[in-house]
């Protein structure tokens, strides 16, 4: 045990201090390229470095790496290869705009190496009725798992900070259930996440002086999905995303296709006062920010901050859940 | 509004929870006689979690609807 509680505070310190001293650096250097876009919800021109991915591949793969010389396991290392390919995944949609399809097929291909390295167990768990075992099924589920938790964490990087803080309380709610099913070398890799995208929330958040990019935001979602793949709690994981699986469904349920974001009209508008409103526009996609800014306009730090308190209440309802994963009442 | 928005999470997680004990419970157990082949047991596995999942996204779009309906009216 005191091994495991070694290799935490090491590997969450690298995972949070490589991030939080390479990201100015990066600002700095995107500047200088004049790699920057504008931020939509900002008054005049202001204009934003991305993709801050970068940062966030460096934080993990370093953090993750660590962790496999204390633990040579090969799902840490699944862990690895498939947060590097989500990221190589979102930095050609940042270079150059992709089609709706490009992302999910090839987040597909980066699930390849948790099957080829055996790095998953059949069973698929649920609270307190036990589990259930899907072989043949479970395949279909690895290859599905990285492209939608990719693509639903990458669908809420809309407003300054909403991606990463969503990202570091779930990864913290996904890391604590892991602990107490007792999954500790996949709860110390699920640190290394909640730390780094902790760190890069510092620079992410409103104001923000960084975009993570789809780089950043794809790979959050890659990281998340194989760590829950892994670490066995794939349920637990989609219920501590739930405010972020509800936004995928509301979009995809009033658009009823799979679009690029750039191709659809945009759910709000701003106020004189630059506040979100929801649009008029009927044909416009219903999204979890309109829907919170149906009833009365909010500005940009106010709806970022009821996203991380959904965020937190899923979070909390993740951990309840990983209590009744012990229970069963059959 | 935050209020409908939350009560929506939590009927997600809901049904979740009934939606994996009906999976456990009734959808896991199926088999058949020996001579059918395994891939026809899975396939009605899959077919009944299917519809699972579309009931699931049925219940969601109605209350989604009501939810976005009733807030747009207020």
């Amino acid at each position: 045990m005191e091994e495991k509680i070694i290799a935490a505070i090491i590997v969450s310190a690298i995972a949070f201090f490589s991030i939080y001293a390479f990201t100015p650096i990066l600002i700095k250097f995107l500047e200088k390229r004049n790699q920057t876009v504008k931020d939509a919800n900002k008054k005049g021109n202001v204009m934003i470095p991305r993709p801050g991915g970068i940062s966030i591949l460096i934080g993990i793969v370093a953090s993750e790496i660590t962790l496999y010389f204390f633990f040579p396991i090969s799902e840490i290392l699944a862990i690895i290869i498939t947060s590097i390919l989500g990221f190589s995944v979102g930095i050609i949609d940042d270079r150059k705009v992709m089609g709706g399809w490009f992302k999910p097929v090839a987040l597909a291909f980066c699930a390849v190496p948790i099957l080829l390295l055996g790095a998953y167990d059949s069973n698929l768990d649920f609270p307190l009725f036990g589990s259930v075992k899907i072989p043949s099924l479970y395949l279909a589920l690895v290859i599905f798992m990285i492209p939608i938790t990719g693509n639903t964490l990458n669908s809420i990087d809309v407003l300054n900070g909403i991606v990463s803080g969503f990202t570091t309380i779930a990864s913290f709610a996904l890391a604590i259930s892991l602990f107490i099913l007792q999954n500790y070398e996949i709860g110390i890799s699920c640190l290394c996440l909640a730390f780094a995208s902790l760190a890069f929330y510092k620079y992410h958040k409103f104001p923000s002086r960084i975009f993570p990019g789809d780089s950043g935001a794809v790979m959050f979602g890659a990281t998340y999905g194989v760590i829950a793949i892994v670490g066995e709690v794939e349920v637990i994981a989609a219920i501590a995303i739930l405010p972020a699986v509800i936004n995928s469904f509301l979009f995809l349920s009033s658009v009823k296709r799979i679009v690029e974001h750039r191709e659809i009209k945009n759910p709000t508008l701003h106020t004189d006062d630059f506040k979100l409103k929801s649009t008029d526009d009927n044909h416009a996609p219903i999204t979890l920010v309109r829907l919170l800014v149906a009833k009365k306009p909010l500005s940009e730090k106010q709806i970022c901050n009821e996203v991380l308190k959904l965020a937190t209440f899923s979070g909390v309802l993740a951990i309840i859940t990983a209590f009744m994963m012990g229970a069963k009442i059959l | 509004m935050t209020m409908k928005i939350y009560s929506f999470v939590f009927v997600m997680w809901i049904l979740i929870l009934i939606g994996g004990g009906l999976v456990v419970v009734f959808v896991g157990p199926i088999s058949f006689s020996e001579d059918v082949e395994p891939i026809i047991t899975s396939g009605v596995k899959v077919l009944l979690a299917l519809f699972l999942i579309f009931i699931w996204v049925f219940i969601l779009a109605k209350l989604k609807n009501w939810i976005f309906k009733t807030e747009v009216k207020s």
